[in-house]
């Protein structure tokens, strides 16, 4: 088990999206997993090794570490892809089951191929609003548990047992930043993309419906 | 998800590039990103364990190598690479608009739609011309621009392509100016020439590409304009003459690209 398979699933969700759909999967695979598997996995990687604290106290870097970083920025980031590609394992699902249907009454109940239409709209604008929700929750997670999204150099800890305020080096602080700054970044695109698309599928189907009433009425 | 996935994603772009994009692409991955992957990321492995400061205060060697590589070699490559490897993306994603106009034409069983099957949709190859001409231009220009941003980045942030040996720094612990050492700083050096290098040849590529585009579109213009004051049977056949010799020219170029798995 390993991101390919979070990219296969994504992939499969590609066939029943909308063009922004496909710019969001893009987005999602080439900017954050990928730099995810690339960058950021390295830049973490021996965050425990390299903090480093002005003491001999034993106990007093493991302490403050854990009083620091009480979930790796990296591990958060990791939870943060998952959660926000789940929503779209209910669309495949959806149509899992609308084939199944289809097989055991043997005939095609619904439209073409590639068309969104009745409950694929309504799991696909559910998976949208959860993807959307799954995202700011995320960065406001990421915000309020580091206090911004900077990654300081120095931090000062005095938790037991210390002998008293000793100075923390973080390793590599500069660098962490950009990347976090980057994570923010392409998650508000992707919020953005997401808000994007339901507003152009709900727009799309409430005048699809007017028209077809409308049609009605003067038939 | 690796470098072998960009790889499956801007494969099916190479179909529908030039012969100079191919090669670019060839380049991409053997010279850059394969680089990268197998020998780049191994140099610079070590560097913040094997980077000594002359001094035994805590902290001190966090603070000046931080001070120094603000962000680490290996990285700004990575970036400069997704960024660069993004704009094919563009095309990529045009073509499979077209693809999925044609199918929708074959499915409402549209008279002006040519295709026997789907396969056959799936399969074509499109010529860049009209608006995936457009994408295309835009896309190298874009590589072009995310290329020289990244090399001008580059010199900037670490004054020249050359990793010194030992740094002073006098940074915060740092009880006064402390001598630091860098860990392989001629391999290190090598390889940043080699990826600056390669850089500088894709950058030339995307140049050619994108005159070789701009020559071919203007001649195609005064061509059109020529041949609008002769008989039209004559135009077509001229020009299906030659889209024939191009696609076999494409087809046996796209044949001879070395492709790899990561």
């Amino acid at each position: 088990m390993s991101w390919a398979f979070l990219r296969d699933l994504l992939s499969g969700v590609n066939e029943h999206s909308t063009g922004i759909g496909r710019i969001w999967l893009a987005a999602v695979l080439v900017f954050r997993l990928l730099l995810y598997v690339a960058v950021a996995e390295n830049i973490w990687k021996h965050e425990r090794d390299e903090f480093e604290c002005n003491t001999k106290q034993p106990g007093c870097e493991n302490v403050c570490f854990d009083h620091l970083f009480p979930v790796s920025h990296v591990r958060l980031w990791a939870l943060q892809l998952i959660t926000v590609s789940t929503p779209s394992l209910l669309v495949v699902f959806y149509v899992a089951y609308r084939e199944k249907k289809e097989r055991r009454h043997g005939q095609k109940m619904h439209g073409t191929p590639g068309e969104i239409d009745g409950g694929l709209l309504c799991t696909y604008l559910l998976s949208l609003l959860l993807k959307t929700a799954f995202e700011i929750t995320f960065l406001v997670l990421f915000y309020k548990l580091y206090d911004g999204f900077q990654v300081p150099g120095l931090v000062k800890c005095d938790a037991r047992p210390c002998p008293n305020a000793v100075d923390c080096y973080v390793s590599k602080p500069t660098e962490k930043t950009i990347f976090l700054y980057f994570l923010v970044a392409t998650s508000c695109l992707c919020v953005a993309l997401n808000l994007g698309e339901l507003s152009y599928l709900l727009c799309k189907y409430s005048v699809r419906c007017y028209l077809k009433r409308y049609h009605r009425k003067h038939q | 998800m690796d470098w072998g996935a960009l790889h499956t994603i801007l494969g099916g772009v190479n179909k529908h590039s030039t012969s100079i994009g191919k090669i670019w692409l060839t380049v991409l991955f053997i010279f850059r990103i394969m680089i990268l992957v197998v020998a780049a990321e191994r140099v610079w492995g070590d560097e913040q364990d094997d980077f000594v400061c002359n001094t035994l205060q805590p902290g001190c060697k966090n603070v000046c190598y931080d001070h120094f590589f603000p962000i680490s070699h290996i990285r700004l490559w990575a970036l400069q690479l997704i960024f660069v490897s993004t704009p094919a993306l563009l095309v990529a994603m045009h073509v499979a608009y077209r693809r999925h106009e044609k199918k929708r034409q074959f499915r409402k069983g549209d008279q002006k739609c040519e295709y026997k099957d789907i396969e056959e949709i799936r399969r074509q190859r499109f010529r860049i011309e009209g608006s995936l001409w457009w994408t295309y231009t835009s896309s190298i220009f874009f590589r072009l621009v995310f290329e020289a941003v990244f090399m001008y980045a580059f010199y900037f942030m670490y004054d020249g392509f050359r990793m010194p040996r030992l740094m002073k720094c006098s940074a915060w612990p740092c009880p006064n100016t402390v001598d630091c050492f860098v860990s392989r700083p001629t391999e290190k050096t090598v390889f940043t020439i080699f990826m600056i290098a390669v850089s500088s040849i894709c950058i030339l590529l995307n140049v050619a590409e994108l005159c070789y585009l701009l020559t071919k579109f203007f001649l195609r213009r005064s061509k059109k304009a020529a041949n609008g004051k002769q008989h039209p049977n004559h135009e077509n056949k001229e020009e299906t003459k030659q889209n024939e010799m191009n696609e076999l020219i494409s087809d046996s170029c796209q044949n001879t690209v070395i492709g790899f798995t990561t």
